[in-house]
């Protein structure tokens, strides 16, 4: 550098800002971009998830029913197995508001029964001269909350010796609508309760197959290929008659929810195994590996959480079934037996061609089958949906 | 192809050997067996000899054997065609189940071809006219088969059946057909019997095979293909036909492998609801009576049922579909 070059003379002040330089000043994100760009897995399925309108729905009704079952001594009007022996086979009472056109709040007319001399059906009449007022946040009959703790506080009640069958009663006597209404503990946490067992076997099954692949993958896919190929309900039928009939009716719920799990896990087993198959030859597999990471960490910690999401979205379309299958088989007589209650059980008492034509309302249990397994179709396409934000 | 063929084949025997095994020791797993329940009858009646008896029936029964001797001899026999005694009223297993088999096969293969025709014309129509009102229909028709216990279906038909079409049902034929030769009188009291049972069974299935194949043909009809066959003027029909539902139809075949046990649970299920005279009711009794030999047979045969129409849809498949003939069978 020679020294021929004029320097500056003036002193122009120089500016420099030291605010450090933004490369994307041109194309500046907006707040939601941001967000959108920031956020994690689990977030952009969640949005994605919202988008989905019946899933959504079908989302928040699942929620209501599983909390029902949390407070079914709060909802049901009666107990259990209360038997009210001047009312049996009483079809539903309906509500009214009005009586004589006068305002009333929400009652029922009073049953009368009488008896039809020619075919000796009992045969039940509204007594519109006796409305009897429903109580609300009442005292009612008692119970123990959760087998626990004594209580008699109720959402609604009968009037002071009045009834209140919203759903009729069946043969017993008992008030449909509580059954329905303490049924759903035992019909909702089977399937529940029966999707976890089996999406750990899958797991475990599946991912040994996968991962190590060889013998262990032969043994585990032939056993999906058997379970898979023979018709499940004869099979849940020969396990359940292999159930000892001297087992308390809570360990025969366990053992269905097992045997239910136990036919379950190879479509879900086929899949982790697949997924894992292709995933072990990635990079960040191998790398783990060559830093001495143990199988089981491979798998659990890098491996199953790239594919999570569909597991659990696949897991939850597969509820429907297992709760179908417990509703089948209890109906068979070859499931759940009183004194526990599914709808299933329930529904049992509906085998009759006779029922269906005379006490009509012994079929109802079936509304809330359809509609939580519609809800939990829903629900799980909506997952399935949402399972790979990135597509 | 043929290789294909033979593996299956011989896959075929060890599948069937563990099931035919499980099954036998599943049924004899719970403590007693079918001689208790009758003895204990006699007892109650006060049978002085009910004990000598029950040793008698169990000798009679080789009860008194091992469990695994009595499947050997038992799994002997199946290929003499002999299943051994049937503990309930002492007659061969082959007397029971031979018209019992047969009707339920006749019904169960009905039971598919219902599925598969009306699957077929509902999902090309719904997957045609994609939100229009006929694919709502549809996909409610579905969701519907899907959700309602097939039992309660049985049911409720079986009433509306009875009282407003005065079909006579409960039973697969009028009573004067029974035990009678064949005729085509008792031909089409059967068929007539046949509509609510096959109706019901197959409802379930075809939800899930309309979903199937609306969806593949919606991908298909997507297709660049499609659109430059439209843009040719081909006529919609046969654009249709020849090119995207030869895709669509493929996963059609390959369902049979999943129908087939899903119809023969649900064939179960439905035969006991309507009485029919089919294998399910049978084969509850056997299951709560312990009738090992009578329920480990039909369990074999539904077994034997299911690998076949397993084999068949794979053969179908292959032969569809030049991919599978050729290689790439061992993933997937």
């Amino acid at each position: 550098m020679s020294d021929t070059a004029e320097r500056p003379t003036s002193n122009t002040p120089h500016y420099v800002n030291a605010a450090p330089w933004d490369p994307y000043v041109s194309e500046k994100l907006t707040a939601e971009q941001e967000k959108y760009y920031m956020a994690g897995q689990w977030k952009l399925m969640w949005w994605r998830f919202r988008r989905h309108r019946p899933a959504v729905v079908s989302a928040a009704f699942l929620a209501l029913m599983y909390f029902s079952c949390l407070i079914s001594e709060w909802i049901a009007p009666y107990d259990l197995q209360t038997r009210h022996i001047k009312s049996i086979f009483a079809p539903p009472q309906a509500v009214h508001l009005f009586h004589e056109g006068r305002f009333l709040g929400p009652f029922v007319y009073a049953q009368k029964m009488t008896r039809d001399m020619d075919t000796l059906q009992r045969v039940y009449t509204e007594d519109l001269g006796n409305p009897q007022p429903l109580r609300f946040f009442c005292r009612g009959e008692s119970y123990q909350f959760w087998g626990v703790i004594p209580g008699s506080f109720h959402l609604v009640c009968p009037a002071e010796d009045g009834t209140f069958f919203l759903l009729g009663t069946d043969r017993l006597g008992r008030d449909m609508f509580s059954r329905i209404v303490y049924a759903a503990r035992i019909s909702l946490t089977i399937g529940v309760i029966g999707i976890t067992l089996s999406f750990t076997l899958a797991l475990i099954l599946g991912g040994l197959a996968g991962y190590y692949g060889g013998w262990v993958d032969m043994i585990v896919q032939r056993l999906t290929e058997i379970l898979k190929s023979f018709p499940h309900l004869p099979l849940w039928l020969a396990l359940s008659a292999a159930l000892p009939v001297t087992w308390s009716p809570l360990l025969v719920y366990f053992g269905i929810t097992l045997i239910l799990a136990l036919l379950d896990w190879p479509s879900l087993g086929r899949a982790v195994r697949s997924k894992l198959l292709s995933l072990r030859e990635e990079d960040y597999a191998m790398a783990a590996q060559m830093m001495g990471a143990k199988p089981g960490r491979i798998i659990g910690r890098h491996l199953l959480p790239g594919f999570m999401s569909h597991l659990i979205a696949s897991a939850t379309l597969s509820i429907p079934s297992m709760i179908l299958a417990e509703t089948a088989l209890s109906f068979l007589g070859l499931g759940l037996r009183p004194p526990i209650t599914s709808w299933g059980v329930l529904l049992n008492e509906a085998t009759d061609i006779n029922v269906v034509a005379v006490n009509w309302w012994l079929m109802l249990p079936v509304v809330p089958v359809i509609l939580v397994i519609l809800a939990y179709q829903f629900m799980g396409d909506g997952m399935r949906d949402a399972a790979d934000p990135y597509a | 192809m043929l290789n294909y063929v033979i593996r299956r084949l011989l896959i075929m025997v060890p599948t069937l050997f563990v099931i035919s095994l499980l099954v036998y020791v599943i049924i004899d797993l719970p403590p007693g067996d079918c001689v208790t329940s009758q003895i204990d009858e006699l007892l109650s009646r006060g049978d002085p000899d009910a004990l000598r008896r029950a040793d008698e029936l169990r000798h009679l029964y080789g009860l008194d054997q091992d469990l695994l001797i009595r499947y050997f001899r038992w799994i002997g026999g199946v290929f003499r065609w002999d299943f051994g005694l049937s503990c309930q009223d002492t007659v061969p297993v082959r007397d029971l189940i031979g018209e019992r088999l047969a009707l339920t096969m006749v019904m169960e293969s009905c039971t598919i071809l219902f599925i598969w025709t009306v699957s077929f014309i509902i999902g090309v129509y719904a997957a045609t006219h994609q939100y229009q009102l006929g694919d709502y229909v549809a996909s409610f028709i579905g969701f519907i088969g899907l959700a309602v216990p097939n039992f309660l279906l049985a049911l409720v038909l079986l009433y509306v059946g009875k009282v407003y079409f005065g079909l006579s049902i409960g039973g697969l034929m009028d009573p004067e057909f029974i035990d009678k030769p064949f005729s085509w009188g008792k031909f089409w009291s059967v068929a007539q019997h046949l509509v609510i049972p096959v109706i019901v069974i197959g409802t379930s299935g075809t939800a899930g095979m309309i979903r199937r194949l609306r969806a593949n043909l919606l991908d298909e009809l997507q297709k660049q293909y499609v659109v430059t066959g439209r843009a040719k003027g081909l006529p919609p029909l046969k654009l249709l036909i020849k090119y995207p539902l030869r895709h669509a139809i493929n996963p059609f075949v390959a369902d049979i492998g999943h129908l087939l046990p899903e119809v023969i649970s649900g064939s179960v299920i439905v035969s006991v609801v309507l009485s029919l005279p089919t294998t399910g009711p049978m084969l509850l009794g056997a299951l709560k009576t312990q009738d090992v030999n009578l329920a480990a047979t039909f369990l074999l045969f539904v077994a034997v049922l299911t690998v076949i129409g397993m084999l068949v849809s794979d053969l179908l498949l292959a032969a569809l579909d030049p991919r599978i003939r050729f290689g790439a069978t061992s993933e997937k």
